[in-house]
């Protein structure tokens, strides 16, 4: 039986790609405006997460990270449709997808 | 030779989140995406979770990207002349996301306990193994999101709805 890529990738590597991947998602949803690319870098983040579930469920042949995977994937279809939808809805009602002017609930 | 690929694998995945952020045009930021989500399938496949790979660019860049891709044509906004934030908006994003990784990174450093587990069972990614465990431990999650899909299918229809169609 071989080994895992873990013996010769140690873990902290994968946590660094993961932080990585994490704070450019966090300062993808701060750098922009559009909303939809605001949208995707929070997709970006879901993905940090589970690249760092995937690494610990082999590091410790536990397959319950992966299937919790399967639930983040899951929640994160959902997600695109509704968000994506709200998005459409924004379009029509203020003719761009610009977060700037979503300030309708600013006193 | 693999770590070889995790290195490679890792570059592009950086590269292509960062452009994600930085390109100009949408389209170009979802391309990118998608490109990001393979190489992120290809480090499931390096960590041994090959049906995780599979499903993942199932999932991911056949449907949610693609959906991005049609929200993006259907709205027309590939449009380059997108108003920017201030530069020092910009710079305070930049700033604060490195800061969030300086925080992130050091926390990792100092964590202790992360030897190896030396029995390796490499079944584990394995659509079989993964089968049991989730529809036998995990059952009612698997039930409670059905609930959830069914939830989102009816709530973007609603919202998808016109304006006058939800009022009458």
């Amino acid at each position: 039986m071989t080994g895992s890529i873990l013996d010769t990738i140690h873990i902290n590597n994968y946590l660094i790609l993961a932080s990585f991947l994490f704070s450019v998602g966090v300062m993808g949803v701060l750098f922009r405006r559009n909303a939809i690319i605001v949208f995707m870098c929070i997709e970006l983040m879901l993905n940090a997460v589970n690249l760092l579930l995937v690494a610990f469920s082999t590091m410790h042949s536990d397959p319950g990270g992966q299937v919790m995977v399967f639930f983040i994937m899951a929640v994160a279809a959902a997600e695109v449709a509704v968000g994506l939808a709200i998005l459409v809805m924004i379009y029509r009602n203020i003719g761009n997808t610009d977060i700037n002017f979503l300030d309708k609930l600013k006193g | 030779m693999s770590q070889y690929l995790f290195y490679i694998l890792s570059l592009l995945t950086a590269f292509s989140a960062m452009m994600v952020v930085f390109s100009r045009k949408p389209v170009y930021s979802v391309l990118y995406m998608i490109f990001c989500f393979f190489t992120i399938a290809g480090h499931y496949i390096l960590l041994n979770a090959q049906f995780l790979a599979a499903v993942h660019v199932i999932v991911y860049s056949g449907a949610i990207m693609v959906l991005f891709l049609y929200v993006i044509m259907m709205l027309n906004l590939n449009k380059e002349s997108e108003p920017h934030k201030s530069n020092i908006a910009k710079t305070a994003a930049v700033v604060s996301g490195g800061l969030l990784l300086m925080v992130l990174v050091s926390v990792f450093k100092s964590a202790d306990g992360l030897a190896i587990n030396p029995a390796f069972d490499s079944q584990i990614g394995m659509v079989e193994v993964l089968g049991m465990v989730l529809y036998e431990k995990y059952l009612l999650p698997f039930e409670v999101s059905a609930l959830l899909f069914l939830t989102a299918m009816i709530g973007a229809t609603m919202l998808g709805k016109k304006e006058g169609g939800a009022q009458s």
